[in-house]
């Protein structure tokens, strides 16, 4: 149980992170008209078709007492990154960065293109259009993205294995405990892992869709656009 | 308060040929009809305007304040710019409800004023009682006179209204301007009215500017404008329904009229003087409610153009029925149900058309 614990922890964490920075970075990837944005999102997908191995052994590196990230780290808290909860936490935001970013892409842009403008010559800036007019109609995308990883960063296994290793209590996640059952060959702890973790996965991905389905989605469903 | 603009902007579409805005106006307090084809560059002009675009040769002015200016390099956005706009489709907020939608532009105003300000719109636009309605939810008509309360509440210094009562039934159009102009009579601010049609133009009764592939063709009231369009694609929008080329064949300039034969036939028609010499081609763009039709050589008229024809086909459209007439080239001549059984006319009878000759407009191919 303590595994599935560290598991929901971690996965609240990092969807929390996830909306605080990728609400930002998907606003300026849907309004910029900067020739070069196709680099950042191809960066931000990177996650999606790189194995979690490389992606954890690139996470490692920069976090060990000699990387870029694990210097300044060791320099402020005198311990390096790595096979720590904090260590997970990022890793598993970057891994996790294409499910929130992209549906909050998705939902920003397809904000009708003329209310921007509406809100504009109504004298709104930037701030007051996004809080009042992109947010609240993008609520089914924002769902979608905390619900998305969320629950990819519950299931994650690779990346978690290469920075995390298998703590308990500290980087030991319900997959890694999974696993490690497997290998002492006790399935009825595992079965019962496994289980949880399916019923938690299907709970979730439900949410979203009763979210966004219209019939049930507690916005009004807009007429005549 | 007085709007001028000069503006020079160029668009490249793919695939399409550049488009060019190329304009230089001024227009006073109350209503200014901005006319033309679709594609004539309308909506990109309010776009400049509004500095939604910002084009790259430009210079903008609202009474003496310097909204654009390419040279100076300033450029107010469209954020501080105070100028109501009204787009195509109402763009009401849906999740809002139409109080909040209203109040929008007055986000500094204290509760009370913001309340007093809306509600005194709502009323004004005849929509008070849905105040409290989804703004998503309401039908068509309404959400235009709830966007035209949210463009008004925050007392613009100008006004861009972009085919606002387009699908709007009739009635509901006449009814809407009313209130337009009954705000605009204590709101001495310069309104800039986007239209291709002919009704709303006859119902605002406002000085015209006629625009046509991005450049100013004509200006001036109504019956000038309109009835005498200066481009063929101008005519179309007008409701001229007849195009025919015609090589001028004589000029008699002490009667300011030229003789013209039709292209193809020996169909002479007298025509209005215009910018020819012998042997020219010409577009004469000629309204089918302007030509009559009758049964016999008709004697006796001041129109000078009798054409003998036959009737080809009769389409019955409502209230009007359209026949084609072919003298030398077909012609289109629109004549009451009424008339038609009258005269007992029916595909294949002989018929002469009548023309004046100032019936006959030139224009631009």
């Amino acid at each position: 149980m303590e595994a599935l614990w560290l598991s929901l922890r971690l996965a609240l964490c990092v969807a929390t992170i996830l909306l605080l920075l990728g609400m930002p970075l998907a606003y300026w990837l849907s309004q910029a008209r900067w020739r070069g944005k196709f680099l950042i999102e191809s960066v931000v997908a990177l996650p999606l078709v790189l194995p979690p191995t490389v992606l954890g052994f690139y996470v490692l590196m920069a976090m060990g007492a000699n990387g870029p990230l694990g210097k300044i780290w060791v320099a402020w808290f005198g311990h390096t990154l790595a096979f720590t909860f904090t260590g997970l936490i990022i890793a598993s935001a970057l891994y996790s960065l294409p499910f929130a970013v992209q549906p909050l892409v998705a939902a920003f842009e397809s904000v009708d293109k003329r209310l921007l403008d509406a809100a504009a010559v109504l004298g709104a800036g930037r701030l007051r259009t996004f809080c009042k007019i992109i947010l609240p109609l993008s609520i089914p995308g924002v769902v979608t993205a905390a619900v998305l990883s969320f629950a990819h960063t519950l299931g994650e296994f690779g990346v978690v294995l290469m920075v995390g290793g298998n703590i308990p209590g500290v980087t030991r996640t319900v997959s890694i405990d999974i696993y490690d059952r497997v290998q002492s060959l006790d399935y009825s702890a595992a079965n019962r892992m496994a289980i949880a973790l399916l019923l938690i996965s299907f709970a979730v991905l439900s949410t979203i869709h009763a979210v966004n389905r219209r019939a049930w989605s507690p916005w009004p469903v807009k007429h005549g656009e | 308060m007085e709007l001028a603009a000069r503006i020079r902007f160029a668009r490249r579409n793919p695939g399409r040929e550049e488009f060019h805005l190329d304009v230089d106006f001024h227009i006073g307090p109350g209503i200014t009809i901005l006319f033309g084809p679709s594609g004539a560059g309308k909506s990109t002009l309010l776009d400049c305007i509004a500095g939604l675009l910002r084009p790259a040769d430009a210079r903008i002015m609202l009474g003496d304040k310097v909204l654009h200016d390419c040279v100076a390099k300033s450029f107010v956005p469209p954020q501080q710019r105070h100028i109501a706009y009204l787009f195509q489709s109402p763009a009401l907020f849906p999740h809002m409800t139409v109080e909040e939608n209203a109040g929008f532009g007055l986000p500094h105003a204290s509760d009370s004023d913001r309340k007093r300000a809306v509600r005194h719109l709502l009323e004004m636009f005849r929509v008070a009682h849905l105040a409290h309605s989804k703004a998503g939810r309401i039908s068509g008509g309404e959400a235009q006179r709830v966007a035209l309360a949210r463009a008004l509440a925050p007392a613009p210094r100008a006004v861009l209204l972009d085919e606002p009562l387009k699908g709007l039934d009739a009635e509901l159009k006449s009814s809407i301007v009313d209130d337009l102009l009954a705000w605009n009579g204590v709101n001495r601010v310069p309104i800039l009215y986007v239209t291709h049609q002919r009704d709303e133009v006859d119902a605002l009764g406002a000085r015209v500017i006629a625009l046509d592939r991005g450049r100013i063709v004509s200006e001036g009231l109504p019956q000038n404008v309109l009835d005498a369009p200066r481009t063929k694609r101008l005519a179309r929008a007008a409701g001229f329904e007849n195009y025919l080329t015609a090589i001028v064949q004589e000029l008699r300039e002490a009667d300011g009229v030229m003789r013209a034969r039709l292209a193809e036939s020996q169909t002479e028609l007298e025509l209005p003087l215009g910018y020819a010499t012998v042997g020219t081609r010409v577009q004469v763009a000629i309204r089918a409610g302007d030509i009559l039709l009758a049964t016999q050589r008709p004697v006796g008229l001041s129109a000078r153009n009798i054409l003998e024809g036959t009737i080809e086909s009769i389409e019955v459209r409502g209230a009007t029925a359209v026949c084609r007439v072919n003298a030398g080239a077909v012609f289109l001549v629109h004549v009451t149900p009424g008339a038609l059984r009258a005269l007992e006319i029916e595909s294949g009878k002989r018929v002469w058309l009548v023309i004046k000759t100032h019936s006959c407009q030139l224009v631009d191919s």
